[in-house]
């Protein structure tokens, strides 16, 4: 039962003012907001990486003021209830930046000022970041849900197809990366279904394919669970896993892995983009260039909260941080990934049921 | 009417004025949002009762439900179980020099993170963890058995949490305790067990409900031990609450679910009111 009453019916009005007394209470929260001249920052947590960020400061003599959120929901809710111009830039999911265009958030990014020819090309998500021939995201870092897992208990050649992870050998040794769209992808593809053509009728077949992984996982576990139960020998491989995972604890647990299977992988990509309303455009785009020159691409690749690949293939990275990254071989990997899932509002409802469904199998 | 008479009755209100404005400005108003945003739709607003239906509808939903009511029942059980001895140890056997030192070690677990408690018990009852090695090493099992990422973990986390709140109004009760009611049991011809069981236990059943109210409604509420111990094997209504905020945004459905959760709080709040007989006092 829905009603439209979007102009005049009391709950819009409620709505609005709720939201304006919540961007009040940001605001206060948010102190971090006092200096106009600073640069305001929605992130995921690599950006939050003093080694990331200090660089940029001191050579512009401001401070970045970061705010962390997970998921492009929470973030929209954080602008929805900020004043406008209270945020410059915004990290944000590739495949979410119409989400963001949509509601008239973001500026488009001048391409001739970003170096777009620096980029793996299968990376520019044109079909995400180009809205009505305008670009509004840049895509900063990348890499891939597919299979973590510990070289020394798992055969790495069972790695290389994703019907290990529903067979009897790794019962009981898999944890699953708990968020739905990637690990969906992932099941789809294990039936042989393209992440960029599913429909409602798909969902059946995969929620089978899900139960079958559920029946052999013993942990669903956000980012940092995942990888202690991976990095504590807890579990022995991470499904929806990728380099974000191995990578970053490399140094420590050498034997942690991943592997792109036969079936395929599944493309993440995270981008960067300007809100509209800005006061600091200037400031802005030069945190942008900044990010995406060599120098902060490594920084961002590396930042301590997860590595993953940079979208700049110049990136200044180290040999050693290279081999980590797989960095030689991504041209193979991006051949044989798929791209995130972009399901529309309703798809994207039905398919978190059939994920609340599979966490509530027993 | 006199100056006096008017004072009389505008000073009570002057003295509860800050309460009620707080009260209204950091729990009516808030919850009357929380209420309008869960009569609205996801996608373009306007009133609907589908985000309710959902509920009713789904049975993966109502599970989380279930399963919340379960968890909460069985951690407040066991907390209650294990404060009471705890406190009356408190109260009865440890010297009145020592009671402060020991109250402070019985809050000192509180001044640590709850995320990083939760996290140490994940590694406590991992498979490479203290508990696996020990029940390993001593032969009494081959193979370490699964702790870790099991409602286990999670109760075991939540007793930690909230049996010291237990303990720390089960105390305060047991220290009103009159010693006379005991000395008059006891003229009375009854033994300690009998004066526990027909006085001591009766006169502190106040305390014991409130401490088990205020564990239901924290256990009931928590997101972050579910999430880390419980390893998302089963949901629980709050993380069904933050599902629907952190990709997708929606706040009328996040709304309309702690709604239905604040509403078995209040059943359960009145349920413990009548059986205290508040309503009397």
């Amino acid at each position: 039962m829905s009603i439209n009453m979007k102009t005049t019916n009391p709950f819009s009005v409620l709505k609005s003012h709720f939201r304006a007394a919540c961007a009040a209470t940001a605001l206060l929260a948010t102190g971090s907001l006092a200096q106009a001249a600073d640069l305001n920052a929605l992130i995921w947590c690599d950006h939050a990486d003093p080694a990331l960020l200090q660089p940029f400061e001191e050579a512009n003599g401001i401070k970045v003021n970061v705010k962390e959120f997970e998921g492009t929901g929470a973030g929209l809710a954080i602008v929805e209830q900020s004043q406008p111009g209270d945020w410059d830039v915004m990290v944000i999911d590739s495949i979410d930046i119409p989400r963001g265009v949509e509601k008239g958030l973001f500026e488009p990014l001048p391409e001739d000022k970003l170096p777009f020819a620096d980029l793996f090309p299968q990376v520019k998500m044109d079909s995400s970041t180009v809205v009505d021939g305008k670009r509004y995201g840049i895509t900063e870092k990348f890499g891939y849900n597919t299979i973590g897992y510990n070289k020394t208990k798992v055969d790495p050649a069972d790695m290389q197809s994703m019907a290990a992870l529903i067979g009897d050998k790794y019962k009981g040794k898999i944890a699953i990366y708990d968020y739905y769209l990637p690990v969906i992808g992932m099941a789809a593809l294990a039936i042989g279904k393209k992440t960029a053509e599913l429909t409602e009728a798909d969902l059946p077949a995969i929620k089978d394919e899900l139960l079958k992984m559920k029946a052999n996982a013993k942990l669903v576990g956000e980012v940092t669970a995942s990888q202690t139960a991976l990095a504590t020998g807890e579990v022995d491989i991470l499904v929806g896993g990728g380099e974000w995972v191995t990578a970053g604890l490399a140094k420590e647990n050498p034997a942690l892995d991943f592997s792109i299977p036969k079936e395929g992988a599944v493309l993440w990509s995270q981008s960067l983009a300007m809100f509209k309303d800005s006061g600091n455009k200037d400031m802005a785009l030069k945190f942008i260039q900044y990010i995406m020159s060599p120098e902060g691409q490594a920084r961002l690749a590396t930042s301590s909260c997860y590595w993953g690949m940079p979208a700049n293939s110049k990136a200044a990275l180290s040999d050693e941080q290279k081999t980590i990254l797989r960095f030689d071989e991504q041209p193979d990997f991006l051949a044989r990934a798929q791209s995130y899932p972009a399901p529309n509002a309703d798809l994207d409802k039905k398919m978190q049921d059939v994920w609340t469904e599979m966490l509530q199998a027993q | 009417m006199s100056a006096n008479g008017n004072a009389g009755r505008t000073l009570p209100w002057a003295l509860v004025t800050p309460a009620l404005g707080w009260t209204l400005l950091f729990f009516v108003l808030p919850f009357l949002a929380m209420g309008f945003s869960s009569l609205t739709a996801h996608e373009g607003g306007g009133f609907t009762l589908s985000n309710y239906s959902q509920f009713f509808a789904n049975p993966a939903y109502w599970r989380a439900m279930v399963n919340s009511l379960q968890v909460t029942a069985i951690v407040t059980l066991i907390s209650v179980l294990l404060a009471y001895p705890f406190a009356w140890i408190l109260a009865e056997q440890v010297p009145e020099r020592w009671q402060r030192l020991a109250l402070m070690l019985a809050v000192l677990p509180f001044w640590t993170s709850y995320v990083v408690r939760s996290y140490s018990w994940l590694l406590v009852l991992a498979q490479n963890g203290v508990i696996n090695r020990a029940l390993t090493g001593s032969d009494l099992f081959a193979e370490p058995v699964q702790l870790a990422n099991t409602r286990l973990a999670t109760i075991t986390g939540f007793v930690h949490f909230f049996v010291m709140l237990l303990t720390l109004t089960i105390f305060a009760n047991l220290k009103q305790l009159s010693p006379s009611y005991r000395k008059a049991a006891a003229d009375l011809g009854a033994g300690p067990v009998r004066t526990f069981l027909h006085v001591v236990l009766p006169l502190t059943l106040p305390g014991i409900m409130v401490g088990a109210f205020l564990t239901f409604v924290l256990c009931i509420g928590d997101y972050i031990t579910p999430q880390i111990l419980g390893g998302n094997n089963e949901l629980l209504m709050p993380q069904l609450v933050m599902m629907q905020i952190g990709r997708r945004g929606d706040f009328p459905l996040a709304s309309a679910l702690s709604i239905i959760l604040m509403a078995v709080v209040t059943v359960a709040y009145l349920a413990c009111a009548r059986w205290l007989k508040i309503e009397r006092a």
